[in-house]
């Protein structure tokens, strides 16, 4: 990726004047261009994409099982605690963010949090906590800002042409170096075209693979492949995509929360592996470890595992555990009326339930220290 | 010439003993994780301690007819806070794992405290702390191994028997029922 940057601003840079030190200057503004870039995005990247996903910081006493799962893949991948955020969105999704272990968050969606039972909730935070303890993070920064990179630069070069060659006027210039300007100028602009694809597709690829690795790393974490299994089917039958995300954020989350429901994108073109080849290596499992996950890869897709082979080497076999939560799935009218507290928590709400069975939610900003039930007419206490 | 081979001699003596101070330095470092993670198997059980007393609280009123499982899981409790060695204390604790996990199936059998918040509460306090444990000291055999491997092999094994670097026990669970974790079911 780095190559199609400095490929990229040389080109232009060759266009923009007849001297061969323009080529090297132009490479060295696209270089600057990507190191202010990377500097914000490592100061402020991930408070930059939390406020931009809408995240809310959450206290343990929102969802106590959320943490509870947090501080148990923390302890499982010796990592510090990551902070919490969740997204008032009913899609369900995740992600994490942070540039080292030590400053990591996870976001979750309301939409998450509501659908998964306990072992499918924690199949979801051992794959965030598998990017963080992989340094998935840094790598997403540093390829996701080099990709923003080249996009800001093409597209400023080519609106840059567009506006120009309207009002432009040919000055005298010598013959032969206009003609030889005039092809640079031509390969610059099919650069800027080519330059932010190519470098979307390398990213993508890049992104596929990290993919599969944090899934090995979360069932190796939980020993419970089957756990995340199950919340990737139940996260692939939602129809609803999350409104938050956008082209360069994707790649963050567990699964794809562009791609809607029943479009198939080609391979080449999607930041997330396709979900039911994650599912089918993760329930083709016979124990947790790397070495189990690298053989059911090749098992079900013929290739070779995208685990680096040091992880393989110091592996001693990690035995499945069994499942802690019951196999009963909840309705979906009461999943919906999770999520619905979920969000309504998230926003500041607290609840009173009265004898009567009705559940009350009470405003953030309502000030009285009683609240009367609207059905029996009791007066009851706000704790 | 003397002093060129003398210089030479300093030099690469200088160097071994760096190696050496570099080599001691990541096994103290690894000794001291291996010992972290220790202790926090120890803080999650003593967590587990301090839960039990609540939880049966709550579950009392509910449960009269179920004194003997309660009684059981009191006693396992106090028996694991008494113990005095390593090997003591794992029999008891895995005594008190399974006193446990009796009494959470017993609890699936009284919807109504199943319906209390309070107990819902705890009882999640109690699984996540249950896994908490399995996790710790999975965490724990890792460290070990690592270290293990570090004090065993080339050349890290010469700089760990200069200085008698132990080799450490991994955490075995002696029995089978004690090997999967107690199961916790969270019926909604």
């Amino acid at each position: 990726m780095a190559v199609v940057l400095g490929t990229l601003g040389w080109v232009i840079g060759m266009a923009a004047s007849p001297d061969p030190m323009a080529g090297v200057f132009g490479l060295v503004i696209a270089l600057i261009v990507w190191m202010i870039l990377a500097m914000v995005s490592f100061t402020g990247g991930d408070a930059i994409l939390l406020a931009s996903s809408k995240a809310v910081p959450v206290t343990k006493d929102m969802h106590p099982q959320l943490f509870n799962v947090v501080e148990e893949m923390a302890i499982a991948a010796q990592l510090p605690v990551p902070k919490v955020y969740v997204i008032n969105d009913p899609a369900p999704n995740a992600f994490a963010t942070g540039r080292s272990p030590q400053s990591a968050s996870i976001a979750v969606t309301a939409g998450l949090l509501g659908r998964l039972n306990r072992d499918e909730l924690q199949g979801v935070i051992g794959h965030e906590m598998s990017h963080i303890l992989h340094r998935d993070i840094l790598f997403v920064t540093v390829a996701g800002v080099m990709l923003g990179a080249i996009t800001l630069i093409a597209e400023v070069f080519l609106r840059g042409m567009f506006y120009s060659s309207m009002g432009r006027r040919y000055s005298s210039r010598g013959k032969g170096s206009g003609q030889a300007q005039a092809i640079m100028l031509l390969i610059a602009i099919v650069a800027a075209i080519l330059a932010p694809i190519m470098a979307t597709l390398l990213y993508f690829a890049l992104s596929r693979k990290r993919e599969y690795l944090a899934d090995a790393g979360s069932a190796r974490l939980t020993r419970y492949p089957e756990g995340l299994a199950c919340a990737l089917e139940k996260i692939s039958q939602n129809t609803v995509p999350l409104s938050v995300a956008n082209k360069v954020t994707a790649p963050m989350y567990i699964v794809n929360p562009l791609q809607k429901e029943g479009m198939k994108l080609s391979d080449l073109t999607s930041t997330h592996p396709p979900i039911s080849e994650r599912i089918k290596i993760l329930r083709s499992m016979s124990g947790a470890s790397f070495i189990d996950y690298s053989d059911a890869f090749k098992k079900t897709t013929k290739l070779t595992a995208p685990i680096p082979s040091s992880a393989l080497t110091a592996e001693k076999p990690v035995s499945v555990r069994g499942s802690s939560s019951p196999q009963t799935s909840a309705t979906a009218k009461s999943q919906q009326r999770s999520i619905g507290d979920i969000m309504f928590k998230t926003n500041g709400f607290s609840f009173v339930n009265c004898s009567c069975g009705l559940k009350m939610k009470i405003p953030p900003n309502f000030t009285a220290s009683q609240v009367k039930c609207p059905r029996c007419g009791q007066v009851l206490p706000i704790s | 010439m003397f002093m060129k081979i003398f210089l030479l001699l300093i030099v690469a003596v200088a160097l071994l003993i760096m190696f050496v101070i570099g080599i001691y330095n990541s096994l103290v470092g690894l000794r001291n994780r291996v010992a972290n993670a220790w202790s926090q198997i120890n803080v999650q059980l003593k967590r587990r301690h301090d839960l039990i007393p609540n939880l049966i609280e709550t579950a009392k009123g509910y449960m009269q007819h179920e004194r003997g499982t309660l009684e059981a899981v009191t006693n396992a409790r106090s028996q694991a806070m008494g113990a005095k060695s390593v090997a003591e204390s794992a029999k008891a604790e895995g005594m008190l794992g399974r006193a446990l996990s009796k009494f959470l199936v017993t609890v699936e059998a009284y919807p109504d405290l199943k319906a209390n918040q309070n107990f819902l509460a705890l009882q999640e306090e109690l699984a996540s702390t249950e896994n908490k444990i399995a996790f710790s000291r999975q965490a724990y055999n890792d460290e070990v191994l690592f270290y293990n491997n570090k004090i065993q092999m080339f050349p890290s094994n010469v700089v760990a028997g200069m200085f008698s670097f132990a080799k450490r026990d991994f955490f075995e669970i002696e029995d089978s029922a004690e090997k999967s974790v107690p199961k916790v079911s969270f019926g909604n």
